[in-house]
């Protein structure tokens, strides 16, 4: 036993697993959280004041929904595809929690579990997988709204994937390397630009080349993530709830939780490529102040995301898809050539 | 550990190849490809070739399995459908060729596998592997790269011409 | 930072390369002009189209003399380079003229047409120039993918449909072999490079190691499926038929004197102490493809099924010539490839001119009394039919005869010899009916119309020309299709 610690391969993966522990089980409160807050912003959007009965500010009300969700009767379709039926909602989460493995939420080694060379080329292809979890639920439930739903959500998360994967290559480019926490590392100090050190961060936001992608980013998470303006997938005025009416009960609470999770893994990459990562004031002498860092911008990027849901109105289908094809990839296309020959440029000015 | 790893992966891959052409439910045979491919992106990270197993399951596993799949609930195809003599006397010469040929494959195995000579490149972690593909990318295999993308321009525009619209009516001006 | 090679460019090179460049640029041009406004009848496409053939094949001429490799041994620029890419130019060159009213006609999409026929000819061109299993797999692929759309441009007809899904899913499913083999051939032999492989078998006895031997196979039956062999010829007939006329004629020719191209130079460069062994099963495969072709043409009423299986037969003559082997036997397969796709371009030409708008007339009744209503246009393909069945003078003939004069001399081939030449009468039969069609038949109700345009016309008459002089000053070819394999070894 005491040679096994020894072991530091063991060490290595008991570290990992602790990691691994501790994230899953923040997550999961995280999520149901962040439901809660989703309720209290529409709330106060809509001039209403939310969830408010059960605990002091209604903020036991995500124990009671848990509760409430966990002795809902299972209810399975007739003609239903039981195995795919049951699988879909794993799926939903599986890909959102396998990216948290790579997502600097400090500084690496410590507050990131694994710091792999191809940490966003594995949330790209995570994200490519998420698509299965809709397709198949809305395939499986044998229900011509559900069908619908998923393939309208398979065509929408296919073809903002493009966009999306292409606004992440300038940051590539100006990085020159795959992996998160080498992204991160590149966006530390102050930014320099005309010759002079500005009182900016070095943020690639601030950089004026990737203002574009940063916004076709982030245009592109909505309709990853499913949200309005974007949520064609479960239009309510036209598919009931689309891909997931037919579920119920803990199938559908893991679907829920694949949403959020997904949301704030999206917004986590979004952090960490253009808004700096877990770097900020005072990070460097006390290094757990990353994690501050790095939540804050979370936290106001998911506020964001919460408050688009409420004040956009729903695009309509044709009208998502010509935006995706001929907006924002071409516009994301045009731009990863202008950073590269402007990087160029600059490399051999 | 590796090779542990390497049999459990190669296992996957294996049984969720065979289960692709023997299920009857096309869906199902879809869901086992991305299995087995994802597999396949596991023996490629235990090679040490990240960049590789993630491009096999982003472009894979991801994209065009999902098309796959898109295509076959569109077609709603539910259940191998074919039945009767000739799909049986099908099956059956179909079985027998494969048996042959397994036959002959076995006869061809026990006179012993030579490989050729194994050009032992050291691998080039400079910059990590994507550096590293990216340099022979655009050096020694720049032809057959520039080729490649013309490839997928012919298949682009094949798609736009054979999809685009419904065809005018014989006779008809378009 | 590992050392990466930096490749050095000399003049001669660009004009090397010029055909990939000008048939990519002109490919890529057809599609962007699309933007612009045309004239309802505008000839544009096969403006650019013509042009960009004869830039290819002037900067080709250039450089003929020169031998280069580049890109590190993929892409070779040798005599056998400058003949097949001259070939392929000249085939190009030939389609557009014959698809220039038909298209008009049959109101297909030019642009699109004239792009997928430059990018199939560039397919084409890498998979005769290309000394790499890599590349010569990837131009095969650029070819075939053209050629499955091309196939199914005639959308409204359910036949054309048909005939691109069929090649598309057949075609696809002899890429898979043909990788595999390459696969198991590096593997194998540690390299995808053909001089490479070649000269590591010639030091090392690999010759019967299974590993070599499955992937040989395999790459054989990838390509003996693009040069339609039997028994990988099944999608033949329903393709050429489905297909639109000018494009079955395009492809008979091109796509099987670029699958022999490269089968020619992976037999010579690679294989060749495996190839020694396959003299009898390359014979047996000649045997069948030649006679399953015959022997079913015979039957057929429709001309372009004929010609389908017509051309199933040809490529096993030019199987014989392969079985031959050795230098003498493949100049023999390139003279024929040559010679076959004039003369079968030319049949195809004059089939395009059948019918009016988009009906297509091409049933052997349709030719009733052809010859006295049109007498140049019947005695065109009564020569093309002819050069086909080889009966002198025509080049039909002197192909043959290279042929079998090269089997001949291996003793053990002497078998298929007398059964191609058996072969070879029992056609005569099938293509003299189109004559007799022609001259002897009375047309049952209306006769059928006749689309006059001069680049068509062009095209017979540069077709008939080649026939003709092919036939009778064969030298100077021969001379040609020698020195470009020499040449290769």
């Amino acid at each position: 036993m005491a040679a096994l610690m020894q072991n530091e391969a063991f060490q290595v993966a008991l570290w990992a697993m602790v990691k691994v522990g501790i994230i899953l089980g923040v997550m999961l409160g995280v999520v149901s959280y962040l439901i809660y807050a989703e309720r209290k912003i529409c709330g106060h959007i809509q001039a209403r004041t939310g969830p408010n009965r059960v605990g002091p500010l209604g903020l036991l009300q995500p124990i009671a929904d848990v509760g409430k969700l966990l002795f809902k009767e299972e209810f399975i379709p007739a003609g239903a595809n039981k195995v795919v039926f049951h699988i879909a909602p794993i799926l939903a989460v599986f890909p959102a929690i396998v990216t948290f493995s790579v997502i600097p939420m400090g500084p690496a080694p410590m507050f990131v579990v694994t710091d792999i060379n191809v940490g966003l080329l594995l949330f790209l292809a995570m994200s490519s997988l998420g698509v299965y979890a809709i397709t198949l639920g809305g395939w499986s439930s044998n229900n011509k709204y559900a069908l619908l739903g998923g393939l309208r959500s398979s065509a929408q998360m296919i073809s903002y994937e493009l966009a999306l994967g292409l606004s992440t290559i300038p940051v590539l480019l100006r990085s020159g390397t795959l992996s998160l926490s080498g992204i991160v590392d590149s966006q530390a100090g102050n930014l320099k630009a005309f010759g002079t050190t500005l009182p900016l961060p070095n943020w690639g936001i601030f950089h004026w080349y990737l203002v574009l992608p940063f916004f076709i980013f982030l245009i592109c998470s909505f309709a990853e993530t499913n949200r309005a303006p974007f949520d064609l997938p479960e239009a309510e005025g036209e598919l009931v709830a689309g891909f997931h009416t037919e579920y119920s009960s803990m199938k559908w609470a893991l679907f829920f939780l694949g949403e959020y999770m997904n949301m704030i893994v999206i917004c986590s990459i979004m952090v960490t490529l253009y808004l700096g990562g877990w770097h900020g004031p005072g990070v460097d002498k006390f290094a757990p102040l990353g994690l501050v860092w790095f939540l804050t911008k979370l936290f106001a990027l998911l506020f964001f995301f919460i408050w688009v849901r409420w004040t956009y109105p729903r695009l309509r289908y044709d009208q998502l898809m010509g935006f995706g094809w001929k907006v924002l990839l071409p516009a994301s296309i045009v731009n990863v050539v202008i950073a590269a020959v402007w990087l160029y440029w600059r490399a051999n000015a | 550990m590796v090779p542990y790893l390497f049999l459990g992966f190669a296992a996957l891959l294996v049984a969720t190849a065979l289960m692709v052409i023997l299920h009857r439910n096309p869906v199902t045979s879809a869901l086992f490809l991305v299995l087995s491919f994802s597999s396949l992106a596991g023996i490629y990270l235990l090679l040490q070739a990240e960049f590789i197993g993630m491009v096999q399951i982003i472009v894979y596993a991801g994209a065009s399995m999902v098309l796959f799949l898109f295509v076959i609930m569109y077609l709603n195809l539910q259940h191998d459908v074919e039945k009767g003599a000739q799909i049986a006397l099908r099956r059956g010469i179909g079985w027998m060729v494969g048996a042959l040929l397994l036959l002959f494959a076995g006869l061809l195995a026990k006179k012993g596998w030579v490989s050729g000579p194994v050009a032992a490149l050291p691998p080039d972690t400079t910059g990590g592997n994507a550096a590293a593909i990216g340099r022979v990318l655009y050096s020694r295999f720049l032809f057959p790269f520039e080729i490649t993308s013309i490839l997928l321009l012919v298949a682009m525009v094949g798609a736009i011409v054979l999809a685009k619209g419904r065809p005018a009516p014989q006779g008809e001006a378009e | 930072m590992s050392i990466v090679p930096q490749p050095t460019f000399l003049a001669l090179d660009w004009w090397a390369l010029g055909p990939v460049l000008a048939l990519t640029a002109g490919t890529i041009l057809l599609l962007l002009l699309e933007f612009l406004p045309q004239r309802a009848n505008g000839n544009r496409g096969g403006i650019v189209s013509l042009l960009t053939f004869l830039a290819s094949g002037y900067a080709v001429w250039r450089v003929a003399g020169e031998k280069r490799e580049l890109f590190g041994g993929m892409f070779v620029h040798d005599p056998m380079t400058v003949f097949f890419t001259l070939l392929f130019c000249a085939v190009g060159v030939l389609a557009t003229l014959m698809s220039w009213d038909y298209l008009k006609r049959t109101k297909i999409n030019q642009a699109e047409y004239y792009a997928l026929l430059l990018s199939s000819v560039l397919g084409m061109v890498v998979m005769a120039a290309s000394n790499d299993l890599v590349t010569v797999f990837l131009g095969l692929e650029l070819m075939s993918l053209a050629l499955y759309v091309m196939v199914g441009f005639r959308r409204s007809q359910l036949e054309s449909n048909e005939a691109s899904l069929k090649y598309f899913l057949l075609g696809a499913f002899a890429s898979g072999f043909l990788l595999y083999g390459i696969a198991l051939l590096y593997g194998a032999t540690g390299s995808s490079n053909l001089a490479m492989i070649g000269a590591f078998l010639a030091d090392t006895p690999l010759a019967t190691n299974p590993m070599l031997l499955m992937g040989s196979l395999l790459v054989f039956v990838g390509f003996a499926f693009k040069v339609a062999a039997a028994p990988f010829h099944m999608w033949t007939p329903d393709v050429y038929e489905g297909a639109p006329t000018s494009v079955t004629g395009f492809m008979s020719a091109g796509a099987k004197a670029a699958g022999f191209a490269a089968l020619l130079r992976v037999a010579l460069r690679a294989l060749g102490p495996v190839m020694v062994d396959w003299t009898q099963l390359l014979a047996v495969i000649a045997f069948l493809t030649m006679t399953v072709g015959n022997v079913t043409a015979l039957l057929q009423g429709n001309l372009k099924r004929m010609l389908a299986y017509s051309s199933i037969a040809h490529a096993g003559y030019i199987l014989v010539a392969v079985a031959a082997g050795g230098p003498e036997g493949a100049s023999a397969a390139v003279f024929y490839l040559a010679t076959y796709s004039f003369m079968n371009i030319g049949a195809f030409a004059v089939l395009t001119m059948l019918g009016k708008g988009r009906e297509e007339r091409v049933l052997m009744s349709d030719l009733a009394g052809l010859g006295f209503r049109e007498p140049l246009l019947g005695l065109a393909l009564t020569a093309f039919m002819l050069s086909l069945a080889g009966i002198p003078p025509m080049a039909g003939f002197m192909g043959k005869l290279y042929i079998f004069g090269e089997a001949v001399k291996h003793p053990q081939l002497l078998w298929v010899v007398v059964a191609g030449v058996l072969n070879s009468v029992v056609s005569v039969y099938y293509y003299l009916r189109v004559t007799v069609s022609l001259y002897m038949k009375e047309p049952e109700g209306e006769p059928v119309g006749i689309s006059w345009g001069a680049p068509a016309v062009l095209a017979i008459v540069i077709t008939l020309a080649a026939t003709l002089w092919f036939g009778l000053q064969a030298q100077g070819l021969w001379i040609q299709a020698q020195n470009s394999v020499m040449g290769l070894l």
